[in-house]
Protein backbone atom coordinates (compact mmCIF):
# COMPACT_ATOMS: atom_id res chain seq x y z
CA UNK A 1 0.00 0.00 0.00
CA UNK A 2 1.46 3.31 -0.96
CA UNK A 3 2.10 6.21 1.72
CA UNK A 4 -0.64 8.38 0.30
CA UNK A 5 -3.01 5.43 0.81
CA UNK A 6 -1.66 4.73 4.07
CA UNK A 7 -2.31 8.59 5.46
CA UNK A 8 -5.40 8.90 3.56
CA UNK A 9 -6.39 6.12 5.76
CA UNK A 10 -5.14 7.74 8.92
CA UNK A 11 -6.76 11.09 8.10
CA UNK A 12 -10.20 9.22 7.17
CA UNK A 13 -9.74 7.89 10.94
CA UNK A 14 -9.49 10.44 12.58
CA UNK A 15 -11.97 12.41 10.76
CA UNK A 16 -14.73 9.46 10.59
CA UNK A 17 -13.81 9.68 14.70
CA UNK A 18 -14.67 13.51 15.31
CA UNK A 19 -18.20 13.45 16.22
CA UNK A 20 -17.31 10.84 19.03
CA UNK A 21 -14.30 12.60 20.04
CA UNK A 22 -16.28 16.35 19.91
CA UNK A 23 -18.51 14.24 22.53
CA UNK A 24 -15.50 12.99 24.22
CA UNK A 25 -14.18 16.76 25.57
CA UNK A 26 -16.75 17.15 28.16
CA UNK A 27 -15.38 13.74 29.73
CA UNK A 28 -12.22 14.70 29.57
CA UNK A 29 -12.59 18.04 30.85
CA UNK A 30 -15.00 16.13 33.70
CA UNK A 31 -12.54 13.67 34.80
CA UNK A 32 -9.09 15.94 34.90
CA UNK A 33 -12.04 18.29 37.62
CA UNK A 34 -13.19 15.57 39.06
CA UNK A 35 -9.76 13.64 39.48
CA UNK A 36 -8.28 17.36 41.25
CA UNK A 37 -10.98 18.27 43.12
CA UNK A 38 -10.71 14.54 45.39
CA UNK A 39 -7.07 15.25 45.99
CA UNK A 40 -4.84 13.47 42.74
CA UNK A 41 -2.27 15.91 41.94
CA UNK A 42 -1.97 17.72 38.97
CA UNK A 43 0.53 15.49 37.63
CA UNK A 44 -0.61 12.26 38.21
CA UNK A 45 -4.36 13.13 37.06
CA UNK A 46 -2.32 14.22 33.25
CA UNK A 47 -0.36 10.18 33.74
CA UNK A 48 -3.68 8.76 34.01
CA UNK A 49 -4.90 9.81 31.23
CA UNK A 50 -1.44 9.03 29.75
CA UNK A 51 -0.52 5.74 30.70
CA UNK A 52 -3.93 3.99 31.48
CA UNK A 53 -6.27 6.07 28.52
CA UNK A 54 -9.84 4.42 29.31
CA UNK A 55 -12.21 7.02 30.06
CA UNK A 56 -14.22 4.31 32.42
CA UNK A 57 -11.82 3.36 34.32
CA UNK A 58 -10.13 6.37 35.12
CA UNK A 59 -13.82 7.82 36.29
CA UNK A 60 -14.19 5.22 38.66
CA UNK A 61 -10.73 4.87 40.54
CA UNK A 62 -10.84 8.44 41.13
CA UNK A 63 -14.75 7.88 42.44
CA UNK A 64 -13.35 5.37 44.53
CA UNK A 65 -10.56 6.96 45.61
CA UNK A 66 -13.00 10.06 46.44
CA UNK A 67 -14.51 7.28 49.17
CA UNK A 68 -11.49 6.03 49.91
CA UNK A 69 -11.46 2.65 48.65
CA UNK A 70 -8.61 0.53 49.83
CA UNK A 71 -6.34 0.00 46.27
CA UNK A 72 -6.91 -3.83 45.86
CA UNK A 73 -10.68 -2.94 45.72
CA UNK A 74 -10.21 -0.11 43.24
CA UNK A 75 -7.76 -2.41 40.94
CA UNK A 76 -10.36 -5.13 40.70
CA UNK A 77 -12.88 -2.89 39.51
CA UNK A 78 -10.84 -1.09 37.07
CA UNK A 79 -9.91 -4.67 35.83
CA UNK A 80 -13.77 -5.71 35.31
CA UNK A 81 -14.41 -2.73 33.70
CA UNK A 82 -12.03 -3.18 31.44
CA UNK A 83 -12.86 -6.82 30.27
CA UNK A 84 -15.45 -5.52 27.71
CA UNK A 85 -12.10 -4.27 25.87
CA UNK A 86 -11.20 -7.86 25.67
CA UNK A 87 -14.37 -8.53 23.63
CA UNK A 88 -13.57 -5.85 21.42
CA UNK A 89 -9.68 -6.85 21.03
CA UNK A 90 -11.48 -10.22 20.25
CA UNK A 91 -13.69 -8.87 17.61
CA UNK A 92 -11.02 -7.32 15.74
CA UNK A 93 -8.46 -10.55 16.16
CA UNK A 94 -9.29 -11.13 12.38
CA UNK A 95 -7.79 -7.68 11.51
CA UNK A 96 -4.65 -7.74 13.19
CA UNK A 97 -3.39 -11.35 12.35
CA UNK A 98 -1.27 -10.62 9.68
CA UNK A 99 0.16 -7.45 11.33
CA UNK A 100 3.57 -7.06 13.14
CA UNK A 101 3.33 -6.51 16.78
CA UNK A 102 4.84 -2.86 16.43
CA UNK A 103 1.80 -2.51 15.11
CA UNK A 104 -0.54 -4.66 17.90
CA UNK A 105 0.93 -3.16 20.77
CA UNK A 106 -0.05 0.89 20.01
CA UNK A 107 -2.96 -0.69 18.66
CA UNK A 108 -4.14 -2.22 21.78
CA UNK A 109 -3.13 0.74 23.62
CA UNK A 110 -5.02 2.89 22.29
CA UNK A 111 -8.13 0.94 21.96
CA UNK A 112 -11.23 2.49 23.15
CA UNK A 113 -15.36 2.55 23.21
CA UNK A 114 -14.47 5.28 20.71
CA UNK A 115 -12.23 3.73 18.17
CA UNK A 116 -13.66 0.47 18.37
CA UNK A 117 -17.11 2.04 17.88
CA UNK A 118 -15.79 3.78 14.84
CA UNK A 119 -13.78 1.11 13.10
CA UNK A 120 -16.48 -1.68 13.63
CA UNK A 121 -18.29 0.46 12.08
CA UNK A 122 -16.09 1.03 9.15
CA UNK A 123 -15.33 -2.77 8.79
CA UNK A 124 -19.32 -3.28 8.91
CA UNK A 125 -19.85 -0.38 5.66
CA UNK A 126 -16.73 -1.90 3.33
CA UNK A 127 -15.44 -5.40 2.31
CA UNK A 128 -12.64 -4.10 2.08
CA UNK A 129 -10.62 -4.29 5.67
CA UNK A 130 -6.90 -4.01 4.19
CA UNK A 131 -4.64 -1.05 5.42
CA UNK A 132 -7.59 -0.46 8.33
CA UNK A 133 -4.61 -0.45 11.40
CA UNK A 134 -4.09 2.97 9.63
CA UNK A 135 -7.43 3.71 10.02
CA UNK A 136 -7.32 2.36 13.40
CA UNK A 137 -4.33 4.55 14.21
CA UNK A 138 -5.89 7.61 12.97
CA UNK A 139 -9.08 6.96 15.60
CA UNK A 140 -6.63 6.69 18.09
CA UNK A 141 -4.10 9.10 18.08
CA UNK A 142 -6.90 11.89 17.37
CA UNK A 143 -8.78 10.98 20.37
CA UNK A 144 -5.61 10.19 22.84
CA UNK A 145 -4.42 13.97 21.61
CA UNK A 146 -8.12 15.50 22.28
CA UNK A 147 -7.85 12.87 25.47
CA UNK A 148 -4.96 14.23 27.08
CA UNK A 149 -5.52 18.01 25.55
CA UNK A 150 -8.67 18.26 28.26
CA UNK A 151 -7.37 16.28 30.57
CA UNK A 152 -5.18 19.23 31.60
CA UNK A 153 -8.22 21.62 30.54
CA UNK A 154 -10.26 20.00 33.19
CA UNK A 155 -7.67 20.63 35.69
CA UNK A 156 -7.03 23.99 35.05
CA UNK A 157 -11.25 24.16 35.23
CA UNK A 158 -11.34 21.85 38.08
CA UNK A 159 -9.62 24.61 40.37
CA UNK A 160 -12.06 27.35 38.89
CA UNK A 161 -15.71 25.73 38.64
CA UNK A 162 -15.23 22.59 40.83
CA UNK A 163 -19.19 22.06 40.15
CA UNK A 164 -18.86 21.20 36.73
CA UNK A 165 -18.72 17.35 37.20
CA UNK A 166 -22.85 17.85 37.82
CA UNK A 167 -23.94 19.81 34.86
CA UNK A 168 -24.22 16.50 33.32
CA UNK A 169 -21.89 16.63 30.08
CA UNK A 170 -21.57 13.32 29.99
CA UNK A 171 -24.72 12.94 27.56
CA UNK A 172 -22.84 13.92 24.56
CA UNK A 173 -20.88 10.84 24.83
CA UNK A 174 -24.02 8.41 25.05
CA UNK A 175 -25.70 10.12 22.17
CA UNK A 176 -22.68 9.36 20.21
CA UNK A 177 -23.06 5.84 20.82
CA UNK A 178 -26.24 5.79 19.75
CA UNK A 179 -25.39 7.29 16.50
CA UNK A 180 -23.23 4.37 16.30
CA UNK A 181 -25.35 1.13 17.31
CA UNK A 182 -28.94 2.35 15.90
CA UNK A 183 -27.89 3.05 12.26
CA UNK A 184 -26.25 -0.48 12.36
CA UNK A 185 -28.98 -2.42 13.54
CA UNK A 186 -30.39 -4.20 10.51
CA UNK A 187 -30.78 -7.62 10.69
CA UNK A 188 -33.73 -9.07 13.29
CA UNK A 189 -30.73 -10.64 15.68
CA UNK A 190 -29.61 -7.25 15.50
CA UNK A 191 -32.29 -5.78 17.09
CA UNK A 192 -33.32 -8.81 19.46
CA UNK A 193 -29.32 -7.92 20.66
CA UNK A 194 -30.11 -4.59 21.65
CA UNK A 195 -33.24 -5.08 23.10
CA UNK A 196 -31.94 -7.79 24.89
CA UNK A 197 -28.40 -5.66 26.16
CA UNK A 198 -30.86 -2.94 27.35
CA UNK A 199 -33.51 -5.22 29.21
CA UNK A 200 -31.12 -7.05 30.78
CA UNK A 201 -29.11 -4.09 32.00
CA UNK A 202 -32.05 -2.78 33.66
CA UNK A 203 -32.74 -5.98 35.77
CA UNK A 204 -29.10 -6.14 36.61
CA UNK A 205 -28.12 -2.47 37.11
CA UNK A 206 -27.46 -3.47 40.92
CA UNK A 207 -24.74 -5.50 40.66
CA UNK A 208 -21.62 -4.81 41.87
CA UNK A 209 -18.30 -3.70 39.96
CA UNK A 210 -20.09 -2.86 36.65
CA UNK A 211 -20.85 -6.72 36.27
CA UNK A 212 -24.41 -6.15 35.24
CA UNK A 213 -22.68 -4.62 32.03
CA UNK A 214 -20.55 -7.46 31.28
CA UNK A 215 -23.49 -10.26 32.06
CA UNK A 216 -25.77 -8.18 30.10
CA UNK A 217 -23.70 -8.32 27.10
CA UNK A 218 -22.66 -12.00 27.27
CA UNK A 219 -27.09 -12.72 27.07
CA UNK A 220 -27.44 -10.16 24.03
CA UNK A 221 -24.64 -11.99 22.10
CA UNK A 222 -25.83 -15.36 23.10
CA UNK A 223 -29.25 -14.06 22.26
CA UNK A 224 -28.47 -13.13 18.70
CA UNK A 225 -26.11 -15.85 18.03
CA UNK A 226 -29.16 -18.21 18.53
CA UNK A 227 -31.73 -15.97 16.87
CA UNK A 228 -29.56 -15.92 13.53
CA UNK A 229 -28.60 -19.53 13.40
CA UNK A 230 -32.46 -20.48 13.66
CA UNK A 231 -33.12 -17.50 11.14
CA UNK A 232 -30.48 -18.87 8.76
CA UNK A 233 -31.74 -22.04 9.09
CA UNK A 234 -35.41 -21.16 8.09
CA UNK A 235 -34.06 -19.66 4.92
CA UNK A 236 -32.20 -23.00 4.04
CA UNK A 237 -35.57 -25.37 4.60
CA UNK A 238 -37.71 -22.86 2.74
CA UNK A 239 -35.07 -22.97 0.10
CA UNK A 240 -35.40 -26.60 -0.41
CA UNK B 1 -2.23 5.54 49.04
CA UNK B 2 0.74 5.83 46.94
CA UNK B 3 -1.32 7.69 43.42
CA UNK B 4 1.73 6.28 41.03
CA UNK B 5 1.54 3.07 41.94
CA UNK B 6 -2.44 3.42 41.57
CA UNK B 7 -1.27 4.71 38.06
CA UNK B 8 1.26 2.09 37.03
CA UNK B 9 -1.15 -0.89 38.59
CA UNK B 10 -3.87 0.78 36.22
CA UNK B 11 -1.68 0.64 33.43
CA UNK B 12 -1.06 -2.70 33.47
CA UNK B 13 -4.39 -3.96 33.93
CA UNK B 14 -5.87 -1.48 31.42
CA UNK B 15 -3.60 -2.71 28.47
CA UNK B 16 -3.57 -6.52 29.24
CA UNK B 17 -7.14 -7.35 28.92
CA UNK B 18 -7.00 -4.69 25.50
CA UNK B 19 -3.74 -6.63 24.25
CA UNK B 20 -4.19 -10.29 25.24
CA UNK B 21 -6.69 -11.06 21.90
CA UNK B 22 -4.57 -9.28 19.85
CA UNK B 23 -0.98 -10.43 20.74
CA UNK B 24 -2.76 -14.03 20.16
CA UNK B 25 -4.56 -13.44 16.77
CA UNK B 26 -3.26 -15.52 13.93
CA UNK B 27 -1.53 -18.22 16.74
CA UNK B 28 -4.92 -19.58 18.21
CA UNK B 29 -7.56 -20.38 15.87
CA UNK B 30 -11.25 -19.07 16.74
CA UNK B 31 -14.13 -21.32 16.20
CA UNK B 32 -16.56 -19.57 13.76
CA UNK B 33 -19.39 -19.93 16.20
CA UNK B 34 -17.13 -17.59 18.75
CA UNK B 35 -16.69 -15.51 14.95
CA UNK B 36 -19.81 -14.69 14.51
CA UNK B 37 -20.82 -13.92 18.32
CA UNK B 38 -18.03 -11.32 18.73
CA UNK B 39 -19.45 -9.69 15.77
CA UNK B 40 -22.40 -8.84 17.62
CA UNK B 41 -20.07 -7.16 20.64
CA UNK B 42 -20.40 -3.37 19.01
CA UNK B 43 -24.18 -3.27 19.67
CA UNK B 44 -24.35 -5.30 22.97
CA UNK B 45 -21.48 -3.89 24.76
CA UNK B 46 -22.68 0.20 23.40
CA UNK B 47 -26.14 -0.49 23.93
CA UNK B 48 -25.57 -1.84 27.62
CA UNK B 49 -23.44 1.25 28.16
CA UNK B 50 -25.70 3.48 26.82
CA UNK B 51 -28.93 2.03 29.09
CA UNK B 52 -26.89 2.39 31.99
CA UNK B 53 -26.00 6.08 31.44
CA UNK B 54 -29.37 7.07 30.44
CA UNK B 55 -32.42 5.06 32.09
CA UNK B 56 -30.48 5.15 35.43
CA UNK B 57 -29.58 7.87 36.85
CA UNK B 58 -27.64 8.16 40.81
CA UNK B 59 -28.24 4.49 41.03
CA UNK B 60 -31.66 4.74 40.46
CA UNK B 61 -33.80 3.67 37.26
CA UNK B 62 -35.31 6.68 35.92
CA UNK B 63 -37.91 6.41 33.57
CA UNK B 64 -39.32 10.26 33.59
CA UNK B 65 -39.27 13.79 32.14
CA UNK B 66 -37.10 14.55 34.76
CA UNK B 67 -34.58 12.66 33.06
CA UNK B 68 -32.89 14.93 30.75
CA UNK B 69 -30.55 12.28 29.49
CA UNK B 70 -33.58 9.98 28.73
CA UNK B 71 -34.68 13.05 26.44
CA UNK B 72 -31.62 13.24 24.81
CA UNK B 73 -31.41 9.65 23.96
CA UNK B 74 -35.12 9.66 22.87
CA UNK B 75 -33.93 12.43 20.11
CA UNK B 76 -31.04 11.17 19.18
CA UNK B 77 -32.87 7.44 18.62
CA UNK B 78 -35.71 8.92 16.12
CA UNK B 79 -33.35 11.47 14.35
CA UNK B 80 -30.67 7.59 14.22
CA UNK B 81 -33.95 6.09 12.60
CA UNK B 82 -33.68 8.93 9.99
CA UNK B 83 -30.56 9.81 9.09
CA UNK B 84 -26.85 7.71 9.17
CA UNK B 85 -25.25 11.19 9.74
CA UNK B 86 -23.53 10.94 13.57
CA UNK B 87 -23.15 14.45 13.81
CA UNK B 88 -26.62 15.20 13.19
CA UNK B 89 -27.90 12.53 15.70
CA UNK B 90 -25.13 13.45 18.21
CA UNK B 91 -26.68 17.68 17.72
CA UNK B 92 -30.03 16.18 17.67
CA UNK B 93 -29.57 14.66 21.47
CA UNK B 94 -27.71 17.87 22.48
CA UNK B 95 -29.98 20.19 21.49
CA UNK B 96 -32.83 18.19 22.51
CA UNK B 97 -31.12 17.77 26.36
CA UNK B 98 -30.29 21.12 26.61
CA UNK B 99 -34.17 22.51 25.82
CA UNK B 100 -35.03 20.02 28.50
CA UNK B 101 -32.71 21.22 30.95
CA UNK B 102 -33.78 24.75 30.05
CA UNK B 103 -37.51 24.65 29.81
CA UNK B 104 -38.38 21.19 32.11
Amino acid sequence: MSTKAKSSLFLQGAVDSSPLILAAIPFGLIFGALAITTGLSAWATLSMSLFVFAGASQFIAVSLLASATALPVILLTVFVVNLRHMLYSASLMPQVENLPQKFRIPMAFWLTDETFAVVSNQLARKADSSGLHWYFLGSALAMYTVWATCTVIGIVLGQQIPDIASWGLDVAMIVGFIGIVVPNLKLRADWACAATAMFSTLMTYNWPNQTGLLFSSFLAISVAVILESRFQTVVEQNHE
Amino acid sequence: MNEWLLIAAMTVLTFTPRYLPFGLAGKVKIPPILERALTFVPIAVLTSIITQSSLIREGELALNLANHHLIAVLAAFVTALISRRLFLIVAAGLVAFLMAKCLL
